[in-house]
């Protein structure tokens, strides 16, 4: 039985397959300063230096992405809550979505991992470039695209009743993507997310039994475990303490050098420390959501182009 | 395909020119919206025509499977047994064929997506065959004097449209009313002690009425039986075989039922009424009076109905308690009373054909009934239902009050 | 005052627990409603004791061997009635209705909560609960009269080509007509609505991060089903399983008319025979004293049995993940 659903090479069908391995060759710097001002992102050790990466078959083709929106529009219903947003999301690089609750971010978010497709009455328009193939085109899979762009959310949502070592499997099991080492994924999933010292020993303790900034590291590793290229990130240290904060921005910063992230945040300091770029999205009263302007970072909090912008990054509202 | 939004507003007008691409320093530009947006784009459904052509194909294929089976290679299995087999071919077909074209991570999604809805509908099958049924059966024999004579002077032998059931209606109305009356109070307030107070003893009595809702119908009968007629039938009529006894066995059985529908209506009530009502200086049984019954008003009537519709079809605690007559007694203290239960229960195992029609003609008017009142609940609960807001979420939960 | 390290300390805070004093009202509105409360209890015990006393001339005469006794005989004397043969059957008929039922109920709970859009979760909510409120006197009537003769084939297929299966062996020149397989298919329909609905209001609280997580991931419907929903709800499933299983046991009147109500002891399901302890007691209402004392007896053997039943499921359910909040019909 041949045929493109069959092959192992080709994981996605003919359609979104991309070649070889894209892996950014990444520059390490090294000793980081434990820097919480602003200023430029850290570049932070590479704690997986010297490993050979896992194989995954039938996965996605490792590597960062890019990711485009183009002219994306959101509804609910009848409800237009998203106009006309385009970005551009470089590989390898943070971007950030930063703006006043309510006005999209979210949904923008989901957009980009065909999760909005999945409430009832959604509906949308535009397209959505992951490294130029739309991924709503006709005859792609949904559940293809969130292989690729994976996602972690708000509220930690670690499975509570499996193990830590099957929560960071999971991703696997449900795609049915073989893997060559197990044992070492896992590791290497939980080091990268800054879980595996804490849980090395206890790797058959339930996921549930983890403390909050813990779980949500979990839910990191097993995002990470599938190997996608573009990591969402659903404002995820709002619900956590300052410390586990603090491990969550140092995993980001290290992730871009295998991934694109892209990632909500309510937080504008967290918005500098961590990210390359910026979009201000804002939704006036009885407007859908629109972006107002995006720029690199260190443009947008220091010499910002529109006067909503530099009200909202001084803190005048929000 | 869905509509194009209209609104077409001006938007401020803000400065500067854009570039052409949108990598970096892009700023939004005023542009009033044309009407050429882009077209909204719903969720397409998983299935795509490829899929529901090899569903048909798969059906044929099954079909064909089992004819060549059962008529050539084995003796003939009857045509429901051939259904489930053909039914269960074709699902292994569809598996199948759609590994082979998709792989196994989709076919499988596919193939359960298709035993699942084809299940749930399925279970619509034996409803309508059975509701059909008795339609066919009693329908032509029931004449508008069903409800008016009882089976005073009708032999066995007589056509089913001769004589009536007016007393088994009779019957049943006063035993269920009986019934209503001595079950509602006790139930409304066991409910209300389960969710409302903070007793202790809230777990075991939780859990033993849970039990008693499971109790073999035919034992509450035995029960009263047991306890009321046999020592004392000879003191007294009260204490016969009569509609009284009938009710307060029917009691027994809705007493379970009516509790634990009401407890779920008033968990539902929110607990910020609660704490408003507190916080104004009532007592907790002023709130309860005054507060959450009203605000549960709807689901306690939807309960209510639900426990006559169970009562109204029961039939083996009457076998015990009012056991039964063929003439009209709308006295439910003295004398064995009919109901349409029993009415029914007695005809159609009777051997003459002439019986079985007039048994079929109560199980319609009973079917009727239940149906009636089945109907009446959805509208009360519906009325609640429109209620709900609308906030779309990924999963939306049943909050649904009925069992 | 304290004394520590040779210094007087004087605690100046002390905890109070402070108690509202109950108004007159509050004290009636608590007398009545644990009134309430308690008089299921007292109703429950009340059933198990009286069946207990009007069985006692039953056991006078039986003994202990109405527990091991298979036929029921009052025409000889002294009378022999056992229990077993209908405790037998009662189970047979409970478990092939719950076999067929599970699956079927599970089926309806999942298209609910997962797989129907908004108008056909209605649809067959409404569907699950007519099943429910249809009189089990309606069902007995339609299995009796129509749906046996058509199973029939179906049951003389399976028992001549399955007989190696110990349950689908049969005697020489068999009937299928009123066989215990037929009357499970049909209480299967009276216990599926009870799975149905408590199923469904288990998997309905699955946690919806949870699932977001697994389709997020790359899983397919089915995959977050299975990874996220069924195991959630596995308690659920089985203590609907076990509830509907009170129920079947406890089924009177269809099983009445769908079985001769002849006590044996067999595993040839698809064969005419078998009794049930409620049909039987059903079908000999107004019977002499003595039989009734026996009927006593065997409704007390059945209390029993559904009582526990239903006391393990309920507490398998509330114990569950999903906790408190799930009812059964």
């Amino acid at each position: 039985m041949t045929g493109p659903a069959n092959d192992p090479t080709l994981p996605m069908g003919a359609d979104l397959d991309l070649g070889a391995d894209r892996g950014a060759t990444a520059t390490l710097t090294t000793g980081s300063a434990l820097d919480l001002t602003s200023g430029p992102p850290r570049t932070v050790e590479d704690p997986l230096a010297g490993r050979r990466p896992v194989r995954l078959i039938g996965g996605p083709p490792p590597g960062a992405a890019t990711l485009t929106a183009r002219r994306a529009c959101a509804w609910f219903g009848d409800n237009l809550v998203l106009e006309n947003v385009d970005l551009a999301m470089p590989a390898a690089e943070v971007t950030a979505l930063i703006g006043p609750s309510g006005c999209g971010k979210s949904t923008f978010l989901r957009l980009l991992n065909r999760m909005h497709e999945l409430v009832p009455g959604a509906a949308l328009a535009g397209q959505v470039l992951l490294d130029g193939q739309d991924i709503y085109r006709a005859g792609i899979r949904a559940q293809e695209v969130r292989l690729r762009i994976g996602m972690v959310f708000q509220k930690p949502n670690p499975f509570p009743a499996m193990s830590i070592r099957d929560n960071v499997l999971a991703g696997l099991k449900l795609a049915r993507i073989k893997c060559s080492n197990r044992n070492e994924l896992v590791e290497q999933s939980l080091i990268r997310a800054g879980l595996w010292r804490e849980v090395r020993d206890r790797l058959g303790d339930a996921g549930g039994a983890l403390s909050g900034g813990q779980q949500q590291r979990l839910c990191i590793a097993r995002a990470l475990a599938v190997q996608p290229n573009v990591l969402l990130m659903d404002e995820p240290c709002s619900a956590l303490d300052p410390t586990s904060t603090r491990r969550i921005e140092d995993t980001v910063a290290e992730l871009r050098q295998h991934l694109t992230v892209v990632i909500v945040t309510h937080n504008m300091q967290q918005a500098q420390r961590v990210s390359d770029h910026c979009a201000f999205f804002l939704a006036t009263e009885g407007q859908p959501g629109r972006i107002v302007e995006h720029d690199t970072t260190e443009t947008i909090f220091s010499r910002p182009k529109d006067e909503r912008t530099l009200a909202y990054v001084e803190g005048r509202f929000g | 395909m869905a509509t194009t939004p209209s609104r077409i507003e001006p938007q401020p007008a803000t400065a500067t020119a854009t570039t052409a691409g949108v990598t970096s320093g892009h700023v939004e530009v005023a542009v009033a919206r044309t009407p050429t947006s882009p077209r909204p784009l719903r969720r397409r459904s998983e299935f795509d025509p490829v899929d529901y052509a090899t569903m048909v194909g798969c059906a044929i294929s099954a079909l064909a499977l089992g004819w060549v089976v059962f008529t050539h290679l084995t003796e003939g299995i009857g045509w429901f047994g051939f259904v489930v087999v053909v039914y269960l071919c074709f699902l292994g077909l569809f598996g199948l064929v759609t590994a082979d074209r998709l792989g196994r991570l989709v076919a499988t999604d596919r193939l359960a997506t298709v035993a699942i809805t084809s299940g749930a509908i399925l279970l619509a099958a034996p409803l309508l065959w059975l509701v059909g049924y008795v339609v066919l059966k009693g329908l032509p024999n029931v004449t508008g004097h069903f409800f008016t004579e009882d089976q005073g002077g009708i032999t066995p032998g007589m056509p089913a449209t001769r004589g009536g059931g007016s007393h088994a209606i009779m019957g049943s109305l006063e035993q269920v009313t009986l019934a209503l009356v001595i079950s509602l109070p006790l139930a409304l307030t066991t409910a209300v002690f389960l969710n409302e107070t903070r007793s202790r003893l809230r777990r075991p009595v939780r859990i033993f009425v849970d039990a008693m809702s499971g109790l073999p119908s035919i034992v509450a009968g035995l029960f009263i039986f047991a306890v009321l007629i046999l020592p004392n039938a000879q003191k007294s009529e009260v204490f016969g075989n009569n509609g009284l006894m009938a009710s307060l066995a029917l009691s027994v059985i809705m007493l379970p039922t009516i509790t634990r529908t009401v407890e779920v209506v008033l968990r539902l009530v929110p607990d910020g009424l609660r704490e408003a009502s507190l916080a104004l200086g009532a007592s907790r049984a002023r709130t309860v009076w005054s507060v959450v019954l009203p605000t549960a008003r709807n689901g306690i009537s939807t309960a209510v109905v639900l426990g006559i519709a169970r009562a109204v079809g029961e039939t083996a605690p009457l076998l015990f308690t009012s056991v039964g007559a063929s003439l009209y007694n709308s006295n439910p203290f003295s004398g064995s009373q009919e109901s349409l239960p029993i009415f029914v229960y007695r005809n159609i195992r009777q051997p003459l054909a002439t019986q079985i029609d007039r048994g079929f003609t109560g199980a319609f008017v009973l079917m009727l009934i239940v149906l009636t009142l089945f109907a009446i609940t959805r509208l009360i609960g519906g009325q609640r239902r429109t209620q709900r807001t609308a906030r779309p979420r990924l999963v939306t939960p049943q909050e649904d009050l009925e069992p | 005052m304290m004394e520590r390290d040779g210094r007087a300390y004087i605690r100046t805070t002390t905890p109070r627990i402070v108690e509202d004093q109950p108004t007159t009202t509050d004290r009636i509105f608590g007398f009545f409603t644990t009134a309430a409360g308690l008089t299921v209890l007292v109703l429950l015990a009340l059933v198990g004791l009286f069946l207990l006393l009007r069985s006692r001339d039953a056991f006078d005469v039986a003994g202990w061997s109405f527990f091991k006794r298979v036929e029921w005989r009052t025409d000889i004397d002294p009378p022999e009635i056992g229990v077993l043969g209908l405790l037998v059957g009662t189970i047979e008929v409970a478990i092939i209705a719950v076999l067929i039922a599970i699956p079927l109920g599970v089926c309806a709970a999942l298209f609910i909560t997962d797989y129907a859009s908004a108008r056909w979760r209605g649809v067959l909510t409404g569907l699950v609960d007519l099943l429910a409120a249809i009189p089990s006197l309606l069902y007995g009537i339609w299995g009796w009269l129509l749906l046996s003769e058509q199973l029939a084939p179906l049951s003389k297929f399976l028992g001549r080509h399955l007989r190696w299966f110990t349950f689908f062996g049969t005697n020489d020149d068999p009937q299928f007509i009123q066989s215990m397989f037929i009357a499970g298919v049909v209480v299967s329909l009276m216990v599926l609505p009870i799975i149905a609905s408590v199923t469904r209001e288990v998997f309905a609280q699955t946690p919806p991060g949870e699932k977001e997580a697994a389709l997020a991931l790359g899983g397919t419907r089915w995959g977050m089903v299975k990874m996220v929903v069924l195991p959630y709800g596995r308690a659920g499933i089985v203590g609907g399983s076990m509830l509907g299983l009170g129920r079947a046991l406890g089924e009177t009147i269809a099983v009445s008319l769908l079985l001769p109500q002849l006590p044996m002891l067999t595993t040839h399901v698809l064969e005419t025979g078998g009794a049930t302890i409620a049909g039987f007691i059903a079908l000999r209402a107004g019977a002499d004293e003595f039989t009734t004392s026996g009927l006593m007896a065997a409704g007390l053997v059945l209390f029993a049995l559904t009582l526990a039943t239903n006391m393990v499921a309920s507490m398998i359910v509330a114990r569950s993940r999903s906790g408190l909040g799930v009812e059964a019909v």
